[in-house]
């Protein structure tokens, strides 16, 4: 069992030319990256051709990274809008794969790559393995969801790049997982936090502590507290790490947050980081809180140029105590929109909205979504307005209704659902802006 | 004969919350409409209050008046003699006739007692009942009873 104290900590870097890079060397290599990448973008997304047309902006005025106030921004409503494969910037034939996560109008919003773009993918998530003290000597223990969500493709990936030896376990079955955990050996494991916390604590009721050999967690795709960090660190006798990504930039392995838990290290050879106030579009200064906004340098398939992230942080320029010089992006404080995170998927109010219109009757699209946390897991309630003319005073029609609702929503979601009936116009009425979402949990 | 012989239930939808129930029959009080019958069905997240009142409709508007969502339903109310077994052979005929009953309660009414009776086929529920020798209130009379 490893100890999650610092004095024993062996700091590693897999990359310490571009990791620990001067800020001077990062900003040339910035540069050159996206004049490159604007060239490319507009001579072959005719979407970034006609945005840059539109704000007066030319491949030749944008000369280095300092230019980059210039360009205009992409929005998720411009995925969409482009979907599937609208913003292609190769030909479709040299995608090699897509991931998606759920967007706002039940669509995905999906992500292309190439061959080049899963290396560059895996690279970056090797770098954050190995910041989070692991070699190719260990064993990772993957239990995000595999498939379209970027979660558990993006650590195999890396796991594989780093050399070391993936469990590809996805989500779900927590006896099982503890079972291969021990009996695999796994030394380090990945997977939403509040997941983590439940294996944690599902580990130690079954008196397993001591016979696991985890000495890691990477843990990301929502949001969560120091204080679930040292709960979970406690309980397993581990070090814990925060893992940021979004599938449009690529996935996890945008950032990770190093043993001194000061920042998330960002990539910023491969996404460059923006700080934007939202509503007067001006860069932040270092502690200043504004959103989140990327451009891929490296990505060939589905670059993105100045992407709003709508994520609320700080960012942090200068040397870490690892020895790292990359920017630090810092907790996320919240959205500049509502959408929540529950159980590791994005999920926007106006989707509830979309699905219960689709429904054609029976509830009206009033609603209030209520975020909690039972038991560490994110449960997610939506209070529903039955509509007057589909009212019954049989209890069996009342609870039909109800669970066709829930369905309704969990395909909409992609998360299970708890759904309340209430009377009819009871639920606050727009006035502006309604309050659609309540969200009690402790972050 | 047929459907003009259902009586008109007067239901309310009860959210779980504190006081709901007293609303519902302070506005009934007030607005001069008399509780005959009710019935309080009980589920983890709701209520239903299903009641026979002396006048259907305007329990209805006075509830709305209140913000209170009201519906009215067809029912039947089946005399039931305080006889041993008189249900029991007024249920045995409808379930010969198959028709289908979604739920029921009963209240006394003088020297009989009522059943109320809710079914997707009221019409047909008083025509086997009466054909095998039972009576149904006429509306008027439910909800008046024991006035």
């Amino acid at each position: 069992m490893a100890g999650v104290s610092l004095e024993n900590w062996q700091e590693r870097i897999r990359d310490p030319k571009i990791e620990c890079m001067s800020r001077d060397e990062m900003s040339a290599l910035q540069s050159e990256k996206l004049v490159k990448q604007v060239k490319r973008v507009y001579e072959n997304v005719p979407f970034y051709r006609r945005k840059m047309q539109q704000k007066g902006v030319e491949p030749g005025d944008i000369r280095g990274i300092e230019d980059i106030g210039k360009l205009p921004f992409t929005t998720k409503e411009d995925l969409r809008d482009n979907y599937p494969f609208g913003l292609l910037a190769v030909p479709q034939e040299k995608i090699a794969r897509v991931q998606g996560t759920s967007g706002t109008t039940g669509k995905l919003t999906l992500a292309s790559y190439t061959k080049y773009d899963v290396e560059v993918w895996g690279e970056c998530v090797a770098r954050a393995l190995t910041m989070a003290g692991l070699t190719s000597e260990d064993r990772i223990h993957i239990c995000y969801g595999y498939g379209l969500f970027t979660g558990g493709m993006g650590l195999d990936y890396g796991a594989m790049q780093l050399g070391a030896m993936a469990i590809p376990m996805s989500a779900g079955n927590t006896q099982r997982q503890m079972m291969c955990m021990e009996d695999f050996g796994a030394t380090a494991f990945a997977c939403t936090p509040s997941y983590a916390l439940y294996l944690a604590e599902s580990i130690q009721e079954a008196g397993l502590v001591d016979r696991m050999q985890l000495k890691a967690g990477i843990h990301g795709a929502e949001p969560w507290t120091e204080e679930m960090r040292r709960k979970i660190e406690d309980i397993l006798h581990i070090n814990c790490f925060d893992i940021y990504g979004l599938c449009e930039v690529t996935g996890p392995g945008v950032a990770l947050d190093c043993i001194h838990h000061e920042g998330l290290h960002v990539y910023e050879d491969h996404f460059y980081p923006e700080l934007i106030n939202p509503a007067t579009y001006e860069p932040c200064a270092d502690g200043e809180t504004g959103e989140l906004v990327f451009t891929t340098l490296s990505k060939e398939g589905m670059p993105l140029i100045r992407y709003r992230t709508k994520d609320l942080t700080s960012m942090t320029h200068g040397t870490c105590k690892c020895g790292r010089t990359l920017v630090r992006i810092h907790k996320f404080t919240g959205r500049t929109d509502d959408m929540k995170v529950i159980r590791g998927v994005n999920v926007f109010p106006t989707q509830v909205e979309t699905a219960l219109l689709s429904m054609g009757g029976g509830v009206a699209p009033h609603y209030l979504m209520i975020v909690d946390r039972e038991n560490n897991m994110d449960v997610l309630t939506v209070m529903v307005e039955v509509d007057e003319r589909y009212f019954s005073d049989e209890i069996r029609k009342l609870d039909e209704l109800k669970n066709k609702v829930a369905a309704v929503l969990k395909q909409a979601l992609g998360v299970s659902v708890r759904v309340k009936l209430v009377e009819p116009k009871t639920i606050q009425r727009s006035e502006g802006k309604a309050k659609r979402v309540i969200d009690n949990r402790q972050m | 004969m047929g459907i003009s012989n259902t009586v008109q239930q007067l239901s309310v939808f009860l959210e779980n919350r504190e006081g709901r129930l007293d609303e519902v029959l302070a506005a009934l009080a007030k607005g001069g409409v008399n509780i005959v019958a009710l019935s309080l069905a009980d589920t983890s997240e709701y209520g239903m209050l299903r009641m026979i009142v002396s006048d259907p409709h305007k329990g209805r508007m006075v509830l709305k008046e209140e913000g209170i969502t009201a519906m009215l339903t067809d029912v039947v109310a089946l005399r039931v003699p305080h006889a041993t077994g008189s249900l029991a052979k007024a249920m045995h005929q409808l379930v010969e006739g198959e028709v289908n009953i979604e739920y029921m309660y009963a209240f006394a009414n003088g020297s009989d007692a009522a059943a109320v009776l809710k079914s997707d086929e009221p019409g047909r529920v008083i025509d086997i009942l009466k054909g095998s020798g039972f009576d149904v209130y006429t509306a008027d009379e439910a909800y008046r009873a024991n006035v």
